[in-house]
C-alpha cells in the first residue's frame, strides 16, 4: 500500500508528499523508479512552473510513457495537481504552444491580463489565493466538502475541457469559468493545491486515499 | 469576482525560534514557532510569513527544521524570508516544505538572481520583497525609493519603476514594506501601496504599519492591496486573524472565513 508521488523534477513535492502522510496510513513515496510508480497503488502527479517544461522533463525522466499507460489503464487511482493538471489535456497555449498528454480532450488557456473586479481594482494575474470552487458534477473525491468551499490556487494558465461530462469542478475568475477539476474513471485532476488548502484540501486528499474507483 | 483577499502573520524567526515578544493566552512558551503556527492556522490565517533573521550561517539549519516541522502539520502556504542569496538557499527551504521564497537584499544587489531563481523554481513561489520609505518632500509630487538594512541603507531605486522592474525578472509576488511606517501602527502607506499595485500585473501584500482592523481594510480598499500583512496586532492577542477577517468582510471585502 504505497502512494507513489512522480518526482520528474518540477516543482516542490515535499509539501504533497507530507499531506498525503499526514491524512492517510499509507505509505508515501517520491519517486522517478518506474517500477516504485507502477507497484504503487495510487499515482500522484504534481507540476510547477512552466508547462513545456514539465513535459519536456517528464519525458527526459522517461517517465511519460508510463503515465500515458495508466491513464489508459484507468484502475489505479491517480491524482494530478496544478500543472499536473493542465498536463492531461490535449495541449496548452503557454511556451507559445505545447502538446501534451492528450488524456482529455481540450485545452489549457492563459488569463485575460486587462480583467477588472466589480469596484474596477485591477485582477492580477497569476491568479493566487483562496477562490470558491463550484462542484459541477458529484465525485468520490468531493464527499464531505461543502459546495462553494475555498481552495488555494496559484496559477496563470487554466483547462478548458471540450467535454462536459469531463468537468468535476469549476472556478470564476474575471469573465473567465476555468475548469479546475478535471477527471475520468479513475482520474482525477485540481487546479487548486489541495495540500496548501487547509480542511478542505486535506479532505480531499483523505477522500483520495480512500478513493475505490 | 470571488478570489479572496489574503491576510497574512508575520513572524520573525532566530535560529528557528520566533522572537519579538508573541503573547497568545494559552501558550506557555511564546517563541515555539510550530505552536504559534498551529494557533494561526486555528485562526484561519490564509498564509504564514517567516522573517528569517538567523544571523549566523550554522544557525540557519534550525531555521530548515522549524520549516519542516510546520510543513508537516500546518497546511497553508508558507513564505519564508531573510537572507536568501543563493539558489542553494531557496532549494533547501522547498525541501524543507516552504511555498513560497521571499528575496529582499539580494534583489538589490543582484537583480539577475532573482531571474535566475524565477527560471530555476518557477514565478509562483518567487517573491520580491521591497522595502521603501517616501522620500518627496510635502507638496512635491510623491516619490518613493529603494532602502536596505531595515532602512538604513538608500539605494536611490525608485520604488515603482523597481516593482515593475522586479515583475519582468520574474517576481510571482511583491510584498510591499513602507519603512517609515513599519511599527508606527499608523496604518499603511496607501499611496505608496496604491501606486505599486497599479503598476504591476502581480499580487501586491501590503506590509508596515498596521495599528487597527481599519488598517487592514484600508490597505485593500484604498491601498488596492491583494493581501495584507502583520504582524503586532495579532501577535499581542489584540486581534485574532478571525476577528480581523469578520470586520473586513462586514465592509464589503470578500475574504475566506
Amino acid at each position: 500500500m504505497t502512494i507513489a508521488v512522480i518526482d520528474y523534477g518540477m516543482g516542490n513535492l515535499h509539501s504533497v508528499a507530507k499531506a498525503l502522510e499526514h491524512v492517510g496510513e499509507e505509505r508515501v513515496t517520491i519517486t522517478r523508479d518506474p517500477r516504485a510508480i507502477k507497484g504503487a497503488t495510487r499515482v500522484v502527479l504534481p507540476g510547477q512552473g512552466a508547462i513545456r517544461d514539465c513535459m519536456s522533463e517528464l519525458e527526459r525522466a522517461e517517465l511519460k510513457g508510463l503515465v500515458n499507460t495508466l491513464l489508459a489503464d484507468g484502475d489505479k487511482p491517480f491524482l494530478g495537481i496544478c500543472v499536473g493538471q493542465q498536463m492531461l489535456m490535449t495541449r496548452s497555449e503557454e511556451n507559445g504552444g505545447v502538446r501534451c498528454l492528450n488524456y482529455l480532450p481540450g485545452s489549457v488557456k492563459h488569463f485575460a491580463t486587462d480583467m477588472t473586479d466589480a469596484d474596477g481594482q485591477r485582477l492580477k494575474v497569476p491568479h493566487m489565493g483562496w477562490n470558491r470552487v463550484d462542484q459541477t458534477h458529484m465525485h468520490p473525491l468531493w464527499e464531505g466538502i461543502p459546495a462553494g468551499e475555498r481552495f488555494y490556487f496559484v496559477h496563470s494558465y487554466f483547462v478548458a475541457a471540450e467535454q462536459h461530462a469531463d468537468v468535476f469542478g469549476t472556478t470564476t475568475y474575471g469573465h473567465h469559468t476555468a475548469h479546475i477539476a478535471t477527471g475520468r474513471d479513475a482520474v482525477f485532476a485540481v487546479q487548486f493545491h489541495p495540500e496548501k488548502s487547509a480542511a478542505a484540501g486535506l479532505k480531499l486528499l483523505a477522500n483520495f486515499v480512500e478513493w475505490s474507483p | 469576482m470571488t478570489l479572496a483577499k489574503r491576510i497574512i502573520p508575520c513572524l520573525d524567526v532566530d535560529r528557528g525560534r520566533v522572537v519579538k515578544g508573541i503573547n497568545f493566552v494559552g501558550i506557555r512558551d511564546a517563541g515555539d514557532p510550530v505552536e504559534i503556527a498551529r494557533r494561526y492556522n486555528e485562526q484561519n490565517a490564509d498564509e504564514i510569513t517567516f522573517l528569517d533573521i538567523t544571523a549566523s550561517h550554522e544557525g540557519r539549519g534550525t531555521t530548515l527544521e522549524m520549516v519542516s516541522h510546520i510543513a508537516g502539520e500546518v497546511f497553508i502556504p508558507l513564505t519564508v524570508g531573510g537572507g536568501i542569496r543563493t539558489c542553494d538557499d531557496i532549494r533547501a527551504l522547498l525541501n524543507a516544505g516552504a511555498d513560497k521564497i521571499s528575496i529582499n537584499t539580494t534583489a538589490v544587489t543582484n537583480p539577475d538572481f532573482v531571474y535566475e531563481a524565477s527560471q530555476r523554481f518557477g514565478s509562483q513561489c518567487i517573491v520580491v520583497a521591497i522595502d521603501a520609505k517616501q522620500v518627496s518632500a510635502p507638496g512635491e509630487p510623491l516619490k518613493w525609493e529603494i532602502f536596505t538594512h531595515g532602512g538604513r541603507n538608500t539605494t536611490g531605486l525608485d520604488a515603482v519603476e523597481w516593482a515593475r522592474r522586479m515583475v519582468d525578472y520574474g517576481a510571482g509576488e511583491i510584498l510591499l514594506t513602507s519603512m517609515d511606517r513599519d511599527g508606527t501602527r499608523q496604518g499603511f502607506n496607501l499611496e505608496m501601496t496604491r501606486a505599486i499595485s497599479d503598476a504591476v500585473t502581480v499580487p501586491v501584500i501590503a506590509s508596515g504599519g498596521v495599528g487597527s482592523l481599519d488598517d487592514l481594510v484600508a490597505g485593500v480598499k484604498e491601498g488596492g492591496a491583494d493581501a495584507v500583512l502583520a504582524a503586532s496586532i495579532f501577535h499581542f492577542g489584540e486581534h485574532t486573524v478571525e476577528d480581523a477577517k469578520r470586520h473586513m468582510a462586514a465592509q464589503g471585502i470578500e475574504v475566506r472565513l
